[in-house]
């Protein structure tokens, strides 16, 4: 086996987000970027795959240059390479102008065996991206996985289909979306975050990809977002007083007014 | 508050043991102890960590640190769980015979190995051999190519969980304590098995067991040292591994103050948060004190066997004494501290008391440790 590609994002730190007002996209540059927490989990599922057939992990994340803090980690997990996809020209991408960089890196990367991506980012909560990127590359996606084995021949992976789980077979390649709720994902390895200081982040932007400029940033987004506001949170609590016999009055007609009890 | 001017590795070290700590420990710690379990899920993220490789040394497959930097692991990873901890320490205690005893085959068959996980025993006690380690009855007697092992073993820790047992038994009991030897005897061994596993008062996630050798036989290759090094082994062993026991305790004693603190800092009685009673105030500055100077002390005894000194038995007895007595007096008042609360099964700080119980005990008692320490003192002050 040659080589596993694993997408990865760098999503902000919850609770340090930035909107930008004119283009109603997220300020990357602004917020401190962490690992988009699913994909921690596409990288479990290819540190277990190269743990059994001995394969070359490459991650590949598009984001602006402080995204290298977020490869290094992704790259402690078990990965072998890293790859920066980052051009001004990729600034306000959607989900389809990112599955054009990511497919563009991907075909770069020639010969893979199978690509791999946390199913959600935890900022869009789209979770487009990979069948997008699937498309695009002209392949099957399967998403929902949570285990991977190959027997040589074939693939043979677990994935969660709402209340059931559906095992899906198939020989060649795919991109898959990892079940973000898997048993177990492994910390990082102290030999690779201390590797990971030294090791070099390969840069390429859209000229390395031959990336046509139509398909990038804004231009290459159908996606138009109309607003994006603070979510209100407009119900809170009710505290009510007074004698026990009263307060269970009172709460009984709370609740037959909410019709929850009849 | 003292900053021991760690490298950055070091710091990364002890970042890693903490994130451990709180994914894969944290969370499960009470429930571990409650039900008296040993899961390995976190050992395996340990092991994938690389934490067990960081003082075998680079041609091993390890990072070649040293026992400063397993003390640093040890220490975070007790705070979280001392059983555990245990686990992870004694599997030290069981690599260190072949680390500094093992010829270059043993070495090359059992280093990588525990680089990579593989967890280890260190079997010395006998149920008549405790403190009186010389009175082991485990026999080993050579036939051919071989040793017959006959005798058993008990409270052994990670008894049935490792794969690699350092077995003292005795080859010439006519010579005494000089006719001990020290074997590597692996799971699945004929004529080797693991008896009852004990229940215990602390470090319940850990376990202990027994081990019987019935007609036991290995290869003569597998003999650590000479014939009658047995008990060079392992007190040499234990110099080292009394240090861990040392850096466990300072992480249950940190443990068990950082909760007491921000129970004290937030519960208010009579008015105001009891931190601010000076009765409990000074009691955390009490501890504090304690905790610094047991730190200061595995630390220094640490970087003093890393060094390379050769009179080590001294200094880590101190550590190993010094701090867990600090841990169960820091543990006790850390109850206290929480009153009621510090009493209920629902909160840690009453584990961390009864795993720092442990500590005075094993891997030499704190009477034994003062024995040393008083024989040892007379050779720098005659």
């Amino acid at each position: 086996m040659e080589k596993i590609i694993v997408c990865v994002k760098g999503v902000p730190e919850p609770g340090s987000v930035k909107v930008d007002p004119e283009t109603h996209t997220l300020k990357r540059e602004s917020s401190e970027l962490i690992l988009n927490p699913p994909d921690r989990c596409a990288l479990e599922l290819a540190a277990q795959i190269k743990e059994r057939h001995g394969c070359r992990v490459v991650i590949i994340s598009m984001g602006p240059p402080n995204a290298e803090k977020v490869l290094k980690e992704a790259y402690s997990y078990g990965a072998d390479e890293m790859i920066l996809l980052s051009d001004r020209a990729f600034a306000g991408s959607d989900t389809l102008a990112t599955s054009y960089v990511l497919a563009r890196a991907i075909e770069k990367l020639e010969p893979f065996e199978l690509v791999l991506m946390g199913e959600k980012s935890i900022d869009g909560e789209t979770a487009q991206v990979p069948a997008e990127t699937a498309a695009i590359l002209g392949l099957p996606s399967v998403r929902g996985v949570f285990e991977i084995k190959f027997d040589g021949k074939n693939w043979q992976m677990l994935r969660e289909r709402g209340s059931f789980v559906e095992e899906v077979s198939f020989s060649g390649r795919a991109v898959i979306a990892v079940n973000s709720r898997l048993s177990y994902c492994r910390p990082p390895s102290l030999k690779k975050i201390l590797e990971a200081r030294e090791k070099e982040i390969l840069i390429w932007n859209a000229q390395d990809l031959n990336a046509e400029e139509k398909f990038l940033g804004l231009s290459g987004s159908p996606t138009q977002v109309e607003d994006v506001f603070q979510k209100e949170f407009k119900q809170k609590g009710e505290i009510i007083e007074g004698e026990p016999l009263i307060l269970a009055r009172k709460l009984l007609e709370i609740l037959k007014e909410k019709e929850i009890l009849k | 508050m003292i900053d021991y001017g760690l490298s950055e590795e070091q710091k990364i070290l002890i970042n890693l043991a903490k994130s451990i700590g709180e994914e894969y420990i944290k969370p499960y710690a009470l429930l571990w102890d409650e039900k008296e379990v040993y899961d390995p899920t976190p050992i395996k993220a340990l092991a994938q960590a690389d934490l067990f490789a960081i003082c075998i040394p680079e041609e091993y497959g390890g990072l070649g640190w040293g026992l400063f930097e397993m003390c640093l692991a040890v220490e975070e990873l007790s705070r979280y769980c001392a059983g555990i901890s245990t686990t992870y320490a004694a599997s030290f205690l069981g690599a260190y015979p072949i680390l500094l005893f093992g010829n270059k085959k043993q070495k090359e068959k059992y280093l990588p190995q525990i680089a990579k996980g593989s967890l280890c025993a260190f079997a010395l006690t006998e149920p008549q051999a405790g403190s009186d380690a010389f009175a082991i009855k485990t026999t080993a007697q050579k036939e051919g190519d071989c040793y017959v092992l006959e005798g058993m073993k008990h409270w052994i820790t990670n008894g049935g969980i490792a794969d690699i047992y350092v077995v003292i038994a005795m080859t010439d009991p006519a010579k005494g304590p000089r006719g001990a030897s020290a074997f590597i005897v692996e799971k699945g061994d004929p004529g080797f098995s693991v008896g009852k596993k004990e229940k215990k008062l602390g470090l319940r996630s850990s376990v202990t067991t027994e081990l019987f050798f019935n007609n036991c036989r290995i290869p003569k290759e597998r003999l650590l040292g000479r014939e009658g090094m047995g008990f060079v082994v392992a007190l040499k062993t234990l110099d080292y591994a009394r240090c861990g026991a040392g850096a466990q305790a300072v992480g249950i004693a940190r443990g068990a103050m950082e909760i007491a603190l921000r129970h004290a800092t937030q519960r208010v009685q009579f008015g105001q948060p009891v931190y601010h009673f000076q009765a409990v105030s000074h009691t955390f500055a009490e501890m504090a004190m304690r905790i610094e100077a047991a730190r200061a002390l595995v630390y220094s005894a640490a970087r003093f066997i890393d060094s390379g000194a050769k009179n080590i038995t001294g200094a880590s007895s101190m550590a190993k004494c010094f701090a867990t007595d600090v841990a169960m007096w820091v543990t006790e008042r850390a109850i206290q501290m929480m009153g009621g609360y510090g009493y209920m099964r629902d909160y840690p700080v009453q584990k961390f008391f009864r795993d720092a119980k442990c500590l005075q005990i094993y891997e030499g008692t704190n009477e034994i440790q003062r024995n040393v320490i008083s024989r040892e003192l007379l050779k720098y002050y005659k």
